[in-house]
């Protein structure tokens, strides 16, 4: 018990010269042309099998007596989910992708000792169908600014030295020990960053309007309910880097003056609440969280909070109603939650990425910060690009880069030769952006203008195989579920315009219910209690105000052109093309189709309940859907 | 056939249960504001929430049972119902939902007629649909007890499954 009592003090670091010390003779230890293996632990790369790769890498290592040579860390996320699971090595920087265990054997034999590249794990471009022996010379980094998302690929996250030989909790001992919190709250604000949660409220202005609040006890809280659809960077970056987020936090609590934090985390993401955890732990040894921190006097814990699965408590509001142990049903914001907020306390709430800006933003300096970005958002945002795109996976770029380019350049096109038709931001607040706006910069204020918005950085690619109704009757659906039923608007309104979609794709529209669309969303928009109910109609407006001739199609025509909506399609076998191979008919479910070995199979529409199996089987292309 | 009860070994299984449950709520020591964590727990010990511990947590941590079942029946998270031997989660999030999500549970509404919340007579799967996994790029995703598959179709599916006994 003495001996772990002085272990633990021992660790502990008490002022910002110790702290400079421990990096010092952290990176001392550190051989930097020691080769190191790095796989990736995202939970992307996990669910492809990169804790089997990391496996196959150890026993190889023993077996081989490589332990001193050779160094193994399993990072988080580096974005590029689509190829997983990737392994990179240092310090050459040498990319394969989608390795399998039994590659590893030749990975250590050639590239390790022998320094040559294995040619079939490298990535092949599709663009220029060039192979890419590097990992910073891949189109889909290449393009990138990685000021909050680079240090994943390279630190392990549950190793807090990791972060401290790059540089971590640096700003946190700038601020501590050369800052006032006024100074911190000013850097911020001349900094430009905004929220990253979706909102895009001025940071710096709600950690003024916290500070001013008048309270004995305030809260600081991340928000890592990432409910978007479609959106995961802020599991990525609590998976990858917790630490930044940390450091964010208790900058963010000594410049308003709290000593209380949470975490409040999707229960959907394990993994991140498992690495959170490790880094409080981490942290707390090290004297960087909890009493006294870094000898200052300043106090802060946290805690983390598991969320129980509900869209909403995403809102500020209904996150602190959950975080009480309540059900998540947002409040009216006559007050601020920064005013009073948890407990009837005032409350700083942010998400993570947000959190993670702000030791950037400490440790740079505003102006270095807000020369990044457009006139009204600056610094990087991280955004998904995911959905109908070549190159999958989070990428972290300047705020005003156009879609263009995010799509084209960062994320290879369109794949199987499909054209684009629609990119969804801002999850179900958000809006469907059509290919004439292609060309638009990405920031707060021009996504708002094009009826979407940034939201928390999802970003979905839709090719022409995309029904814009369907999408809009999907992101209904969504609501519909996760609406809390507080205020009517929302409650009655959304389901509302469910019925009406519903009958739409089921080829039972009328002329009049696109009207009536537009009328509830005018409700929906200046009646529902919260940002979420208000800005719920999106999905519906933008897709009526950008395809309003597909809807047509399906009231008028009873048609849907993309073939999506189950109703108004029908499957047919062409006997031209047809080769009698048997295969359709037996994925068929309901023996719909029958015929003999080589001769051309009939489909019997009556028995058809279009489940598509038939179509996605063929090889020739004889299953027509139309 | 005779029925006859084995009392000692019922006795020790109540006692089991009990025992149990009340450590886990004795573990938040009466903070009401965990309640949510509490259910958590509940959940991922019993895989369901069963309603006699509801009760007793109204009880001992002195919260009214309109408000346990509130938070209870609120929450996706959360079910009342007792859960099959295996888990199926399948992702419907918008990147899941635009490569064919809905495809896959409508497959297994087909194979094993069950809807999402729903389970199997034989107690073999219950079948949850969530909105989003955050797999984004791995689309459609399926999650059978924590083990995620990736790209699927409902061919592949049906194997995956078939693998579940």
């Amino acid at each position: 018990m003495v001996e772990q009592v002085r272990k633990l003090l021992e660790k502990r670091v008490e002022s910002a010269a110790e702290l400079e010390n421990l990096r010092q003779s952290i990176l001392g230890k550190r051989d930097t042309s020691r080769i190191c293996i790095s796989v990736c632990g995202g939970t992307a790369c996990r669910a492809s099998g990169a804790e089997a790769v990391v496996e196959a890498f150890l026993d190889e290592i023993e077996r081989r007596e490589l332990q001193v040579q050779v160094e193994m860390k399993e990072t988080g996320c580096h974005g590029f989910c689509e190829r997983g699971p990737l392994v990179v090595i240092e310090p050459r920087k040498i990319f394969y992708q989608q390795v399998k265990p039994e590659d590893i054997p030749e990975i250590i034999a050639e590239t390790v000792l022998g320094g040559k590249v294995v040619e079939r794990l490298l990535y092949v471009d599709p663009v220029s169908s060039q192979r890419i022996t590097y990992e910073p010379d891949v189109p889909f980094y290449k393009r990138q600014t990685r000021t909050i998302f680079g240090a994943n690929g390279t630190i392990d996250p549950t190793n807090i030295e990791d972060y401290i030989a790059v540089g971590g909790y640096s700003a946190l001992s700038k601020a501590l020990t050369g800052m006032k919190p006024q100074e911190i709250i000013d850097e911020v604000k001349k900094s430009g960053l905004r929220g990253r949660g979706g909102g895009g409220f001025p940071t710096g202005k709600k950690w003024q309007s916290c500070r001013e609040a008048e309270a004995d006890i305030k809260y600081v809280i991340c928000n890592a309910d990432e409910g978007d659809p479609g959106a995961y960077q802020d599991r990525s970056l609590l998976e990858g880097n917790p630490h930044s987020v940390l450091e964010g936090m208790v900058i963010g609590a000594y410049a308003i003056g709290s000593h209380r934090g949470y975490i409040y985390v999707r229960n959907e993401y394990p993994l991140a609440v498992r690495h959170a955890r490790i880094a409080i732990e981490q942290a707390m040894d090290y004297g960087l969280l909890g009493e006294n921190i870094l000898g200052s006097g300043f106090d802060f814990n946290v805690t983390i909070n598991k969320g129980g699965g509900a869209f909403v408590c995403g809102e500020s509001s209904a996150l602190m109603a959950s975080l009480e142990g309540k059900i998540g049903e947002p409040k009216a914001k006559y007050v601020h939650m920064s005013e009073k907020g948890l407990w009837d306390n005032p409350s700083l709430l942010n998400n993570v990425k947000t959190w993670a800006n702000v030791p950037l933003v400490i440790n740079k300096g505003a102006d270095w910060y807000s020369k990044i970005g457009t006139s009204g958002s600056k610094g990087t945002m991280i955004f998904s690009l995911v959905g109908n795109i070549n190159n999958t996976g989070l990428v972290e770029v300047p705020m005003g880069i156009t879609l263009r380019e995010m799509i084209f350049d960062i994320g290879g096109g369109i794949p199987n030769g499909k054209k684009f038709k629609a990119v969804q931001t801002g999850g179900p607040s958000g809006g469907c952006i059509p290919e004439q706006f292609l060309d638009t910069p990405v920031d707060f204020d021009e996504l708002t203008k094009l009826g979407s918005m940034m939201g928390s950085g999802g970003m979905i690619v839709m090719d022409e195989d995309t029904c814009m109704v369907d999408v809009a009757k999907y992101f209904i659906e969504f609501l519909k579920g996760e609406s809390c039923g507080k205020c009517t608007p929302c409650r009655e309104g959304i389901n509302r315009m469910s019925e009406i979609l519903s009958n739409i794709t089921q080829g039972k529209g009328k002329p009049e219910d696109l009207e009536a669309l537009e009328d509830l969303a005018a409700v929906l928009n200046a009646g529902a209690l919260c940002a979420l109910g208000q800005t719920a109609a999106n999905p519906v407006m933008s897709t009526l105000k950008y395809f309003r001739d597909e809807y047509i199609a399906h009231i008028e025509q009873k048609k849907c052109p993309a073939g999506v909506c189950r109703d108004l399609i029908q499957y047919s076998i062409d006997p031209e093309k047809c080769q009698g191979c048997l295969r359709c008919l037996r994925a068929c479910p309901t023996g719909a189709i029958t015929g003999e070995k080589r001769e051309a199979h009939t489909l019997n529409q009556g028995l058809c309940i279009k489940c598509g199996a038939c179509y996605d089987v063929c090889k020739f292309d004889a299953v027509i859907r139309q | 056939m005779e029925l006859t009860l084995d009392f000692p070994r019922v006795k020790a299984i109540v006692e089991s249960y009990t025992e149990k449950v009340d450590s886990l709520i004795d573990s938040y020591a009466g903070n009401k504001e965990q309640l949510i964590s509490l259910l958590q727990d509940i959940q991922a010990e019993f895989n369901y929430l069963p309603q006699d511990v509801l009760v007793k947590i109204s009880q001992k941590l002195d919260i009214p049972l309109s408000q346990v079942f509130s938070v209870a029946t609120f929450f996706r998270a959360f079910t009342l119902k007792p859960r099959g031997r295996h888990l199926v989660t399948v992702c419907l999030g918008t990147a899941c939902h635009v490569k064919g999500g809905r495809r896959l549970v409508e497959k297994i509404e087909r194979d094993y007629g069950i809807k999402p919340g729903e389970t199997t007579k034989d107690m073999r799967f219950t079948l949850e649909a969530v909105n989003c996994l955050g797999c984004c790029a791995l689309g459609p995703v399926v999650v059978v007890d924590g083990k995620y598959e990736s790209k699927m179709n409902p061919d592949k599916l049906d194997r995956v499954l078939r693998g579940y006994k």
